[in-house]
């Protein structure tokens, strides 16, 4: 059913999902904690700055991606001037934009995971003679980790539906940014609807799996 | 605004009805311009939707209650036909599109642009479901031009997307449809060369009467005018052949 540019377009899909969510860890959770831990002016402007991708519409994002990456826009510049080139059309450009565009996933449920934990561990910890950082691997890390398994999961699943970002800055390249749902819509557009069925079947099961491994894994958050 | 729209009823003829027409997107600016005439002529009213062809293909078979289709090819409206959705004796082709080189920058392409400028990136409508990404890849490889530019070759899902990739600088040059940036033809936008048309195969839209519209004696009077020296002339305006 599944032909060599549908295998080769889950394979691109999954790495950039990968690749994607393992970048937005590593940057989501230093944010999310500072998020949790403030409640100032700046921590309410950024928090909005960080859900903005939830109510943008897509081609929205993709457009100013496209402005702002090219050779007219200050981003495009910089990628020029440190020799990468311009992001739009390659896969790096997609990273990108999948990282803007799931952010708010990480950061919200590791946003929610550190508040929970509120003050009270760290406290403990403190009297223990723990420092910060031994406090937040050895205490914050582990009590937050239903969070992280959510912004984990669901940056991967978020990515893997990306469609209209995807659609504006990917220039629809086999192999290098021609991802699944893309690769749906030209099925559709061309009118094959048997390999649409295929393909879209294949990422309704997959995205299926993932919401109810996520139920299924995530066990509600124990107090103290 | 009630007596606005008496006042335009009361200059009409009698039987003045609306026609519901799916169109191509490539075709709305013509499409605006046949309208407003049509109306003038006949009375009757155009409501138009405009989307992708393949997109509205699906719509309309699954009962969306368009009465003509527009196509950007000559293919999906065939389909309908065969399938039993649409009159298959109405078929005709309204339009023939022309392909152009075109940049968005002040340097003008012409025929050696593609042999000779080191480009970055040319973009066009993805062949497979855009006929005029198909054009741009016939032309590419009756020059022997595209092995060559393979890898500087990036895909719109349409023709409009080819030709936003070249107006945001992320593409230096675009194979687009004449249609979307000329008018009487001088270029309404950017600079472009009009690619000859014996190297690729006609780029041939088609319309055709849908099953809904078949007691909508307006939407036959529209498919007549579409044939019409009058609406000939106002396609033509916009590069089509």
């Amino acid at each position: 059913m599944l032909n060599a540019d549908d295998l080769a377009a889950i394979y691109l899909t999954i790495k950039l999902a990968a690749t994607t969510t393992v970048i937005l860890l590593l940057l989501a959770t230093p944010l999310a904690w500072w998020l949790a831990r403030n409640q100032g002016w700046w921590a309410k402007v950024i928090g909005a700055v960080v859900t903005l991708p939830l109510v943008l519409p897509p081609t929205v994002i993709g457009f100013y991606l496209l402005i702002t990456l090219g050779p007219n826009g200050g981003l495009g510049q910089f990628t020029q001037a440190l020799g990468l080139g311009f992001l739009p059309f390659t896969f790096w450009g997609l990273v990108l934009a999948s990282i803007i565009y799931s952010l708010p996933f990480a950061v919200q449920p590791l946003q929610q995971a550190f508040a929970v934990i509120g003050a009270r561990p760290l406290e403990v910890a403190a009297t223990l003679r723990a420092s910060p950082r031994d406090t937040f691997f050895s205490v914050v890390l582990p009590l937050a980790r239903p969070g992280i398994i959510t912004a984990a999961v669901m940056s991967f699943a978020h990515t893997v539906g990306e469609f209209g970002v995807v659609l504006m800055i990917g220039g629809n390249i086999p192999h290098e940014t021609r991802v699944v749902s893309v690769q749906i819509y030209d099925h559709v557009e061309a009118l094959q609807y048997t390999q649409a069925h295929a393909l879209a079947l294949t990422m309704l099961v997959f995205s299926f799996i993932v919401l109810l491994a996520l139920h299924v894994l995530n066990k509600p958050v124990r107090t103290i | 605004m009630l007596i606005l729209s008496v006042a335009l009823c009361l200059g009409m003829p009698a039987t003045a009805a609306t026609v519901k027409v799916a169109a191509a997107s490539n075709f709305v600016a013509p499409l605006n311009a046949l309208a407003a005439d049509f109306a003038k002529r006949s009375g009757h009213q155009l409501q138009i939707s405009s989307g992708a062809t393949g997109k509205l293909f699906a719509q309309i078979s699954h009962g969306a209650p368009f009465e003509v289709f527009l196509a950007a090819d000559d293919e999906a409206p065939g389909k309908l036909a065969a399938e039993g959705l649409a009159r298959k004796d109405t078929l005709f082709t309204y339009a023939t599109g022309r392909l152009v080189l075109w940049s968005s920058t002040g340097n003008t392409p012409n025929e050696n642009t593609l042999k000779t400028s080191d480009l970055n990136k040319l973009a066009l409508a993805n062949p497979k479901v855009a006929p005029y990404g198909r054009a741009a890849v016939e032309y590419l490889q009756a020059q022997g031009l595209y092995n060559g530019l393979k890898s500087k070759l990036v895909y719109g899902e349409n023709i409009a997307q080819a030709l936003q990739f070249v107006a945001t600088g992320n593409a230096e040059y675009g194979l687009i449809a004449a249609s979307l940036v000329m008018l009487d033809g001088q270029f309404t936008l950017g600079q472009g060369w009009l690619v000859p048309a014996q190297y690729h195969q006609p780029i041939r839209q088609d319309a055709v009467l849908l099953n809904l519209g078949q007691g909508n004696a307006a939407a036959t009077a529209f498919l007549h005018y579409l044939k019409s020296a009058p609406a000939q002339q106002i396609i033509r305006r916009y590069g089509y052949q």
